[in-house]
């Protein structure tokens, strides 16, 4: 992974695996702590403490079809590089939070990629969960709730051409207002 | 910025002409979203697929997200099931192999072979 962006949209697949109904994506870019936190917090199925305890190993994966699960090892490697740490928490039948804390400005931090594209494959893959999705640059804002979005679409797919293009000019827009503050 | 009020119009255009997707006779494309497609360039692949299917209006198609397909080594992967035709699996592909997927595959009915998994191994 080059990208924090792309772990978290493998992260986010953990939670669309484990049924979840609601899934929030919440980035906080904070200059002063010095810290990027990424949350990622779903209401699946969750896991039994004796799973979690060996989540992080890459031989303890779920998955039927190969014998290994990157997704956590590798965000944990990507966190603790720039000092930060990865945390997980998880109850059977109530859901998981995954945090991962990285040093903003450590060298080896990768970058944080296209958080618009990935939440718009995200959005139009899965438009039966409801997204709330926030990023925070310093002061400034942009939270999504698809749940509104879906509220003025009624059964208008997000797939949908037009509907598509919105969304993507939408998060752009908002991605792009962020880091207009960022000086 | 765009607005709620903006995408509202875009429902009342859109509402009557989309709901033909969720039929059985829509065209289903499928990437491979696990940590082995995404570490080989899936969502690129998954974006331009999106892209190019809302750039020409093709209401048929959803393009939709799966897990790890079992050919780690082949990603990323996209599987298109027409509906009465048999599955084809694309693999190794990128952004410029996904656009001519939907314009050759999806578009003028036309498997592009040579991005196949048949040609691959």
């Amino acid at each position: 992974m080059r990208e924090i962006s792309l772990h978290i949209l493998d992260i986010v697949q953990n939670s669309v695996v484990a049924k979840a109904t609601e899934i929030e994506v919440d980035i906080c870019e904070d200059k002063k702590l010095d810290k990027l936190t990424v949350v990622i917090r779903d209401n699946g199925c969750g896991m039994s403490e004796e799973f979690l305890k060996k989540v992080i190993d890459p031989f303890a994966t779920k998955r039927t079809t190969r014998k290994v699960g990157l997704g956590i090892p590798l965000l944990k490697m990507a966190a603790e590089n720039t000092g930060g740490s990865l945390e997980i928490q998880s109850k059977e039948g109530e859901g998981t939070v995954v945090t991962a804390v990285f040093g903003l400005s450590h060298i080896d931090r990768q970058p944080l990629g296209d958080m618009a594209g990935t939440m718009l494959g995200l959005f139009t893959a899965y438009e039966d969960i409801r997204f709330l999705y926030k990023h925070k640059v310093n002061e400034k804002e942009f939270f999504v709730d698809t749940k509104e979005i879906r509220n003025v679409l009624g059964d208008v797919p997000f797939q949908a051409p037009e509907v598509y293009l919105w969304l993507s000019d939408f998060l752009k827009e908002g991605e792009e207002e962020l880091n207009q503050m960022e000086v | 910025m765009k607005s709620l009020a903006e995408l509202e119009a875009i429902r009342n255009k859109a509402k009557g002409s989309v709901n033909l997707r969720k039929d059985d006779n829509a065209v289903r494309i499928v990437v491979g979203m696990a940590t082995c497609g995404i570490a080989a360039g899936a969502k690129p692949v998954m974006t331009a697929l999106m892209e190019e299917v809302a750039k020409r209006n093709l209401e048929n198609v959803a393009v939709t997200q799966t897990g790890c397909i079992g050919v780690c080594r082949l990603e990323p992967i996209v599987e298109v099931m027409v509906p009465g035709e048999e599955k084809v699996t694309y693999v190794k592909v990128d952004p410029k192999k996904a656009a001519e997927i939907i314009s050759e595959h999806i578009v003028n009915g036309r498997v592009v072979t040579k991005y196949t998994i048949g040609a691959a191994q």
